[in-house]
């Protein structure tokens, strides 16, 4: 299997979804002659030409706006943030009429847009720049919320977000779209809502979503060495329609629980699945459940400060230790 | 072309509109509305008092605790949805705020379903998941309907878009209040349109309020007039003559469908009652200014003397157009009282598409939550 990128493959999602469906349009700030800001849509507008990808001013509320009523009517945009922290600004489209619009009308209007873009601290670029809105998002019935760990996962999700007839946000990451990984030249598809095991273990489980998967798989690696401890490591990729399933059957196995989130601790994605996990699985607990979050203060710019706000694998290390103590 | 704003009416003002009342109105040779028959004038007449009694029916249904949240009435505003809607075309397509029953009847909805929706009954238009702010018929061009001030204008923007990818001749008319233009979501889509020259008419609905604020205490400077900074046409009209709103829309329409040219109209108006019919409307408005309005401008009344003038009205033919709208709105608070409510089981009804159709259902885990 070739070895691509994160941001290729993402990339490789679009270009086979606007081959398959000439209703599929990417619309963005700088997604087009200037290739993205973080060159995901490169080589796009010189294969599908500027009525399917299109440079958008900065004016996300417009925009995102546009791209809601448009889809009300069939097209399937593809809208990329350049950043998802610019959230903040289309809030409104996204939250009152992405999300809601299906259900004030009884069902009789869709809205199969797709919102995607970097959501990730990590960078230095201070809190402004460094949101991570998937409790947000998630928060809304009517929406989907989906952030991959891995090109393959990006790839196939994408592609089933760009088929899915409801609202489908996709968070990515800025320090993952240079991470190389197999990816099938076939077509395949990834079901929104399925998580993954990326790996086995028996003495932990940890859940988590995102860059926090890499962080979790390189501390398992040094918990088995070190520690002699056996991890799971269960990645959701998909926060709603979420794959809880999974994580039970995991805690069914271990007996111990870790969530390790880029989150904010406050009403986090983790806190979801902290309440759902004890509802439904308290009999198979040997102990409290843990969480690791990014520590809880907008994110902080100096470079050597923010890698400690931010989960790690240190941090990880240490958290899971805490856990089975 | 660009016309003043409405300011405070003043007694010339008002002699003036007075005297227009009786005489016909200018727009009345505009080739659309020349076209116009006899039965076609009739059925935009019929259609304003239908929107006049339905809203006055819902009001007592309110006043009888038979709906709830808001209710913002259309009375007086009648011409301005009706004109506009009467030039729609196969691929024209409405959005609006939440003053949304009228532009609703213009495009042919039911009153049954809307009365039902205003009851809070299964049998609404969006099975009582929306509301007085939220009806919607999409299969009549028809997209809302929306609550949040200025919120349906990208909206109304990305239509047009929609429009012009698809290679369709057609316009979508984006509908706001006077106090929606200092949105900023607005002012994007404005820029958008332009931008990318959207068949789009952003119209907006001056009835001199928004809320408690007056015009003059919420808006710099014209209203139409800030399509310019936009490079947009724009005009301005007076929406109590229903010739002037068809007139001066069916221009912009026009050019919207065949050169894709975005658009500006400003159409003056005023409504009677309050905000909502929770608004007591007794601080910011005097009571004489309503009766002058009244008295001159009402748009029924206005169309009415008209086509009495022209021939196509009697005083019995009036009189039957007028029972029958009460009575069809009498009919639908009772197809709206003997209706069902949805059940709790319908809450979870119409979030995804997905969930609403399991057998096509692609993705899996939990949708929804405890
Ligand atoms: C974003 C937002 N802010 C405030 C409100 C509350 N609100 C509802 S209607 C309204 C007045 C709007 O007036 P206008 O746009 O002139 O429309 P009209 O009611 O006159 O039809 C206000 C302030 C709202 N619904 N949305
Ligand atoms: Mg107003």
């Amino acid at each position: 299997m070739p070895l691509i990128t994160y941001r290729e493959a993402i990339r490789h999602a679009l270009a086979e979804e606007l081959e398959r469906d000439k209703n599929v349009v990417v619309l963005g700030e700088e997604v087009a002659q200037f290739h993205g800001a973080y060159k995901v849509t490169e080589g796009l507008l010189e294969k599908f030409g500027p009525k399917r990808i299109v440079d958008t001013p900065i004016s996300e509320a417009g925009f995102i706006g546009m791209g809601v009523g448009a889809s009300m009517l069939g097209i399937r945009p593809v809208m990329e943030l350049m950043f998802w922290s610019f959230y903040s600004v289309a809030f409104d489209q996204i939250l009152n009429n992405a999300a809601n619009v299906r259900y004030m009308s009884g069902g009789l209007i869709n809205c199969p847009i797709v919102i995607r873009g970097p959501a990730n601290g990590g960078t230095n670029v201070g809190a402004t720049h460094s949101h991570t809105p998937e409790n947000v998002l998630a928060n809304h019935p009517g929406v989907k919320v989906v952030v991959p760990s891995t090109p393959y996962d990006a790839k196939g999700l994408l592609k089933s977000a760009i088929r899915d007839n409801d609202p489908v946000f996709f968070l990515e990451n800025t320090i993952l779209y240079g991470d190389k990984g197999e990816v099938p030249t076939d077509e395949y598809l990834i079901p929104l809502g399925l998580a993954d095991v990326k790996r086995e273990g028996t003495d932990l489980t940890i859940v988590t979503y995102g860059r926090c998967v890499l962080h979790s798989l390189a501390a398992a690696e040094q918990l088995q060495k070190e520690h002699n401890i056996s991890v799971e490591v269960v990645d959701l990729r998909s926060i709603r329609p979420l794959d809880i399933d999974t994580v039970l059957a995991s805690v069914a196995k271990t007996h111990r629980v870790l969530i390790v989130e880029e989150q904010k601790p406050f009403s986090s994605v983790g806190s979801q699945l902290a309440f759902m996990i004890q509802k439904e699985s308290f009999d198979e607990l040997d102990g409290p459940i843990h969480r690791l979050t990014t520590v809880d203060a907008p994110a902080i710019y100096s470079p050597p400060v923010e890698i400690e706000q931010l989960p790690n694998p240190q941090r990880v290390i240490k958290a899971a230790l805490e856990a089975l103590a | 072309m660009p016309s003043p704003v409405n300011k405070k009416p003043s007694a010339t003002a008002d002699a003036k509109a007075a005297d227009s009342a009786q005489s016909a109105s200018p727009a009345l040779s505009a080739p659309i509305n020349q076209q116009l028959t006899k039965a076609d004038k009739i059925a935009l007449f019929t259609t304003m008092m239908r929107i006049r009694r339905f809203e006055e029916r819902s009001l007592r249904a309110y006043q009888a605790k038979k709906i709830g949240g808001f209710l913002h009435l259309y009375i007086g505003q009648e011409a301005v949805a009706v004109g506009c809607c009467s030039l729609m075309g196969k691929n024209d397509h409405v959005i609006t705020a939440y003053r949304d029953h009228g532009h609703a009847i213009a495009v042919g909805m039911g009153l049954n379903e809307q009365m039902a929706e205003l009851y809070g009954k299964a049998t609404g238009c969006s099975k009582g998941k929306g509301g007085s702010m939220h009806f919607f018929a999409p299969d009549r061009n028809y997209w809302g309907g929306h609550g949040i001030v200025g919120g349906q204008i990208p909206l109304g923007t990305g239509l047009a878009y929609a429009l012009k990818y698809k290679g369709l001749k057609g316009a979508a008319m984006a509908f706001m209040g006077d106090g929606a233009v200092n949105q900023g979501a607005v002012h994007e889509a404005y820029n958008l349109a332009s931008l990318w020259q959207l068949p789009v008419i952003f119209v907006i609905e001056n009835n001199g309020y928004s809320m408690g604020t007056s015009q003059e205490r919420s808006s710099a400077g014209d209203l139409g007039k800030r399509a310019a900074g936009y490079d947009m046409a724009w005009a301005s009209c007076d929406g109590h003559d229903i010739y002037d709103v068809r007139a001066t829309m069916d221009k912009f329409l026009q050019l919207a469908r065949e050169e894709s040219k975005p658009a500006v109209v400003e159409i003056r108006t005023y409504r009677y009652r309050g905000h909502s019919v929770a608004d007591p409307d007794n601080t910011y408005r005097p009571k004489a200014e309503i009766e002058e309005y009244r008295k001159t401008k009402d748009p029924i009344q206005v169309f009415q003397q008209a086509l009495v003038t022209e021939g196509v009205l009697t005083d019995a033919l009036i009189e039957s157009i007028d029972q029958s709208a009460r009575a069809e709105a009498e009919a639908a608070a009772e197809f709206a009282e003997a209706s069902p409510f949805p059940t709790p089981d319908d809450i979870q009804k119409d979030v995804y598409w997905e969930a609403d159709h399991p057998s096509e259902r692609k993705s899996q885990g939990r949708l929804f939550f405890d």
